[in-house]
């Protein structure tokens, strides 16, 4: 039965993830296709609002400072909205201001897609601020990262001096992307049963007399966007394992596909950029055999149940359900973890402070990575940058000096993918190992031991992979790791996005290199298994000794 | 390929400077420029302190070990510099040779005034004139305006068999430091003292002047970033472990820090570029920078001359065919009379055919008359006979045009005749007095042999080739078929090659000529591969990218070869070094915590002694990787010809593979031993 439920959910995204792909590049392929007609009427009074009247395209220099200028807008909105919401409308839970830390961590957390709350919504946020701030950057974010993404493709793809226009990719993305795919998994979601009320919290006498608070909102439309958008901030604290987040199997199917669909279908949609769908099934091979092992270790980690339990004598039959809702039980726990680590959403329908150590290994090991399937765009990018890598230490081994798609990697494209690869372990370990310096870090550990050192790993990684889920254990809601955890935010997103948008800059402007049977191929299986080799030589052995002292640890003491 | 200036890769002086050169690099400024192996050193002195003065560090009771780890450390410092040093002292030892042949050398310059005066060598500018004679060194570069001597250019080209120099032509330039071995000879100096051919050979192979190559600076890019990422890497281990209560020593922390960081290929990056460049010349190829050869690796498209590189072109007559009303004899005594001047093989061949045959002409008739040398513009050469008749023999339709311009007939059969012979892989060379064509000279050329293989091998690597020819388009194609090269250019001038290589280029193909006369130059300036002859003239030389000494063409199908070899050994070398860090790993991280928590012992997957002898085996493979590398570098991966994808399995299996596995073997080896002692 687990393997049937798995086995379908991973056949269902396959199937829809190709079609998706290349619709999305008919969205951002700017050649006039039958997606005008649906929605260009929609998209002609928004370009006049803005005033963008001839959608030039951009360079990369212009195509970075318009995002991060429309992200720094939104954040200084949202900032003010979250400052003074007691005072705004729709606050039937009067609930207060929120404190400026905080604040600054929770704006950081959602325009950077990250959706790290170190707050709890159904006690922190008015339903306007659940919809204006945080409603809207979830969009915005996604957006962005998705806009981002296709920039970089078109640069790497294309000839000629310009990514395209930032302003059309970020109104496009929302209207022939997120609002219509929102939409739609709303009305599902509702029909299943998901709240999508403006309602105040329901007050009720329980049967044995008791007066409960059940915290109702609209779930639905926030939940809807909270998986597409990869953003996984839950409405309540207790995120997609809240019965009215996520209340039965199916609607647990449905934000899983949710989540995977886009970024598993942006390999395709590269495919199609590149005029060779064979690029595409390369790069999706690779993300999906990662997603497979993790998948696998994860999976059997869990099923086996805990090893300091068994030894106990306790029925170990069910596996370790600690943190897991009986409902999904350990297939659909262990594949939601995967995914949303794999596509850096966030969301959670277990625990994953009590997952199993390697259970725990699973989601931390795919952050790190953050090219399995990957965030909103950032997935693709990152992997494709691991591409370039590939190609240049193996591509000098065919006799030439290395090339990618036809264009040269040389000294400046090096450079840049240098920094972002150097970015993501620094804004890891650095912050990581300060916080076990510093008092003011180590006081919020709740666990002695190996376990301790995977609680703080993980909330850095999560914030660095911008994924945002939780070893839920931490004491976190302190200005210090607001404060550290915001700028990791900040730079695990906008650091490596810069870099290779002037990689892709760099790369569009390049004189093409024709293919012969002397080049260097990037369209076969030896590559797809070059690329995964790159990404574990590179990606992974960086994280090998933490993650040794840390989950490995903590597995091999406890077996 | 001449032999005789190759050497031995580790004799025994070479083996003693490197030596000494690798304790002379030490010097931290020097080291900088090399930063993976930079952050050794730095790693190896702060152990050292350790060990020097244990009690500041707490370290007493760990001299022994820390004594070990310095002495691996330095080691491998020196075998990184030794490998180095090393590549640098073959080309030193090549340049010693060359300097002596610079030694005071006496030159006879003519004074404005007439007579000469002697001044040495160092004095000479460029404009002017001197003298030399018979025995006497050419004291600097440049070109024979008087006079005809054959020279021994030995010195440099390392081939013994004197050349002829001669004024004017494409034979005019001479060397500094060469011979002449018979007759005397008026050169005008090109060069400016310093800036000679000879100067420039030996900064090129001292490499004082070697700068690195694209592709080094990315790779180095990539070296730096990673090793700063396992910098980060150990730099916040000790605090994250001290939240467990493991103590991590920094000797340890030092030791893993070195074995990940990739110090092989580190340690052989320059070694395996200034080891390319010098094998380019020792295969007497003079490349002018580490960018040529690498370009050469990278080259798509090649374009050949015909003559002298795809055949022998010494197109020799074989017959002699008369067209519309002539007689044979009278054709014959024509194309006779238009050679009795010809001095090039062609001409001589006519005279040859002549004696063979048993024909005869009337000799006298050519004396007074002025020869008119071949030209690419006008494509025929003759005479112009004392009674003002004009003797021509050349291509056929420029004699056919030539005819017709002065108001004559062309004979019905010419173009059959010439077709013929065309369509047989021969050359037509139409013979005419004024307006009448009386036959053609029927001239064969032969494709040398193995050139239908090469052009085979060059087609497997994914490089076109287009042969360059003055024929006619009916010869190019025969000859072009017999050869086996995808494309040809007939009756190409030399302005043609340029546009080919411009069109080539305009779509993203890197493109290689050879050329030895001025109007290649041109050429030789736009293609990224110019292999200029030395043979050749200065302008040629001046624009090409390398030089030939041999001046043998068909070298630059081997040149490329050599640039893809240099690329695949760097590749080759940084996939092993990386991959290598997989069972480094597997030694280090277990015997770190092991003390701490022995149920690590699950990860020591080698079964490594203990927890110190797994980490100086780790650090010991590490160290003793760099010199067993040295040959390889030096030498080159085996490079044969094949498709990119099967050089690329075999290349993954070998270093790929081979770096993962080698280490776990090495390490358990080296475990096996040290074990013994701790």
């Amino acid at each position: 039965m687990d393997l049937l439920q798995i086995v379908i959910v991973i056949g269902i995204l396959v199937l829809i993830a190709r079609p998706l792909g290349h619709y999305v590049y008919h969205v951002f392929s700017n050649e006039s296709n039958r997606t005008d007609r649906l929605f260009g009427w929609a998209e002609k009074p928004i370009y006049a609002l803005i005033g963008l009247k001839h959608r030039a395209g951009m360079g990369w220099k212009r195509y970075a400072l318009s995002f991060i200028v429309t992200n720094f807008v939104l954040v200084a909105v949202s900032y003010v909205l979250l400052r003074a919401q007691s005072g705004l409308p729709l606050n039937p839970n009067g609930i207060g201001n929120m404190e400026p830390t905080l604040v600054l961590n929770t704006v950081i957390s959602f325009i950077t897609n990250t959706n790290l709350q170190h707050y709890s919504g159904e006690t922190g946020l008015s339903y306007f601020s659940q919809m204006a701030v945080i409603m809207m950057m979830m969009f915005t974010s996604a957006a962005t990262g998705f806009s981002v993404a296709v920039a970089f493709v078109r640069g790497i793809t294309s000839k000629g001096k310009t990514l395209g226009n930032f302003f059309e990719d970020f109104v496009k993305a929302h209207t022939r992307i997120f609002f219509p795919l929102a939409i739609l998994v709303t009305l599902a979601l509702v029909a299943l049963q998901v709240p999508q009320t403006l309602d105040p919290t329901l007050s009720v006498t329980t049967l044995g007399g008791a007066a409960q608070q059940i915290a109702i909102g609209p779930v639905a439309s926030l939940e809807s966007i909270k998986h597409l958008g990869t953003n996984g901030g839950g409405f309540f604290g207790a995120n997609s394992a809240h019965p009215f987040e996520n209340p039965n199997g199916l609607t647990n199917v449905i934000e899983i596909l949710s989540m995977w669909a886009l970024p598993a279908a942006l390999p395709f949609m590269y495919g199609r950029f590149a005029k060779s769908r064979k690029h595409g099934w390369v790069i999706f091979s690779a993300m999906m055999t990662l997603f497979l092992v993790f998948l696998v270790v994860s999976y059997t980690a869990e099923k086996s149940g805990n090893p300091a339990l068994n030894a106990l004598g306790i029925d170990a039959s069910q596996g370790s359900m600690e943190g897991k809702e009986v409902r999904f039980g350990i297939a659909q726990s262990a594949l939601f973890t995967t995914v949303t680590t794999a596509a850096t959403t966030g969301t959670v329908n277990n625990m994953h402070d009590t997952l199993t150590p390697l259970g725990g290994l699973v989601p931390l090991g795919e952050m790190m990575l953050n090219v399995v399937f990957g965030g909103k765009g950032v997935g693709l990018v990152n992997m494709l940058m691991y591409a370039m890598l590939a190609v240049f230490i193996c591509g000098l081994m065919v006799g030439r000096t290395p090339e990618f798609l036809g264009r040269k990697i040389e000294p400046r494209e090096m450079k840049l993918i240098a920094i972002a690869i150097l970015a993501h372990p620094f804004i890891i370990l650095a912050p990581t190992a300060i916080a076990f310096l510093t008092e003011l870090g180590k006081g919020s550990i709740t666990n002695p031991g190996f376990h301790g050192i995977s609680q703080v790993l993980y909330e850095y990684t999560s914030s660095a992979a911008n994924n945002g889920s939780g070893f839920e254990g931490l004491a976190d809601n302190t200005p210090f790791w607001n404060i550290t955890t915001g700028l990791v935010m900040f730079f695990g997103r906008y650091i490596s996005m810069i870099a290779l948008l002037a990689v892709a800059g760099s790369l569009a402007r390049k004189q093409w290199v024709p293919e012969t049977i002397g080049t260097f191929r990037t369209d076969n299986a030896l590559f797809t298994f070059l690329l995964i080799g790159t990404v574990l030589l590179i990606g992974a052995l960086t994280f090998l000794p933490v993650i040794v002292l840390g989950p490995v640890a903590e597995h091999l003491t406890i077996r | 390929m001449s032999d005789k200036r190759k050497k031995s890769m580790f004799s025994g002086p070479l083996v003693a400077g490197a030596l000494k050169a690798s304790v002379i690099k030490l010097n931290p400024a020097v080291m900088m420029k090399n930063p993976v192996m930079f952050v050794v050193e730095v790693g190896t002195f702060i152990v050292l302190l350790m060990t020097l003065f244990p009690g500041y560090f707490d370290a007493k009771d760990r001299i022994g070990f820390n004594l070990t780890v310095f002495l691996i450390l330095l080691f491998t410092v020196l075998f990184a510099n030794f490998a180095e040093a090393l590549a640098e002292g073959r080309g030193k030892a090549q340049a010693d040779t060359l300097k002596r042949t610079k030694k005071e050398i006496t030159a006879n310059k003519l004074l404005s005034g007439g007579g000469t005066k002697t001044v040495p060598s160092t004095e000479l500018h460029k404009g002017d004139v001197v003298v030399v004679s018979q025995g006497e060194m050419i004291p600097g570069d440049g070109e024979v305006i008087e006079g005809l001597a054959s020279v021994d250019e030995s010195a440099i080209t390392g081939e013994s068999a004197p050349v002829i120099k001669e004024a004017g032509g494409d034979f005019n330039s001479v060397t500094g430091g060469t011979r002449v071995i018979s007759d005397q000879i008026k050169v005008r100096i090109t060069s400016d003292p310093g800036e000679t051919f000879i100067d420039r050979m030996i900064a090129l192979v001292e490499g004082a002047k070697r700068q690195k190559t694209p592709n080094e600076i990315a790779l180095n890019t990539l070296l730096i970033s990673l090793t700063i990422i396992f910098l980060i890497v150990v730099v916040t281990l000790g605090p994250i472990a001290s939240f467990v209560d493991i103590d991590l020593e920094v000797p340890v922390l030092i030791a893993l820090l070195v074995c990940l960081i990739p110090t092989t290929i580190g340690g052989l990056l320059s070694a395996i570029g200034i080891a390319g460049m010098d094998r380019v010349t020792q295969f007497n190829v003079l490349a002018m920078s580490g960018k040529a050869v690498e370009a050469a690796g990278d080259i798509n498209t090649m374009i050949l001359d015909k003559t002298g590189t795809i055949t022998f072109g010494n197109r020799m007559a074989s017959d002699i065919l008369p067209v519309g009303a002539a007689r044979l004899d009278e054709t014959a005594a024509w194309a006779a009379i238009s050679s009795v001047q010809d001095e090039t093989p062609e001409g001589r061949s006519v005279l040859e055919w002549m004696r063979k045959n048993g024909k005869t002409y009337e000799t006298a008739m050519a004396d007074g008359g002025t020869f008119v040398p071949f030209k690419a513009e006008t494509r025929m050469s003759g005479i112009d006979l004392s009674d003002g008749r004009q003797v021509r023999k050349g291509a056929v339709d420029a004699i056919r045009k030539w005819a017709i311009a002065q108001g004559g007939s062309v004979p019905e059969d010419l173009g059959a005749q010439a077709d013929r012979i065309a369509s047989e892989g021969g050359t037509p060379l139409a013979v005419a007095v004024d307006k009448q064509i009386f036959g053609v000279i029927y001239l064969k050329d032969t494709v040398k042999p193995g050139m239908k293989e090469r052009f085979d091998q060059l087609r497997a690597m994914g490089i076109k080739t287009i042969m360059c020819t003055g024929d006619n388009p009916l010869t190019a194609a025969t000859i072009a078929r017999e050869a086996g090269v995808d494309d040809f250019i007939a009756e190409s001038k030399p302005e043609d090659k340029i546009a080919v290589i411009r069109r080539e280029q305009a779509d993203g193909k890197l493109v290689a000529m050879t050329g030895d006369g001025t109007n290649d130059a041109p050429a030789l300036a736009q293609a990224d591969v110019g292999l200029a002859m030395n043979s050749g003239t200065t302008a040629a030389k001046e624009a090409a990218n390398m030089v030939d000494l041999d001046s043998d063409p068909s070298k630059i199908i081997e040149v490329v070869a050599i640039g893809k070899q240099l690329l695949m050994t760097r590749g080759a070398l940084t996939t092993f070094s990386i991959a290598n860090d997989i069972a480094k790993y597997f030694a280090i991280i277990p015997a770190m915590f092991m003390l701490a928590i022995p149920e690590m012992d699950a990860l020591n997957v080698m079964q490594l002694g203990s927890p110190l002898s797994a980490i100086l085996s780790a650090l010991i493979f590490n160290a003793l990787i760099i010199p067993l590398l040295i040959p390889l570098a030096m030498r080159g991966v085996a490079y044969r010809p094949m498709s990119a994808s099967r050089l690329l399995s075999r290349n993954l299996l070998v270093y790929g593979l081979g770096g993962i596995v080698a280490p776990f073997v090495g390490i358990k080896l080296i475990d096996l031993f040290v074990h013994v002692w701790i």
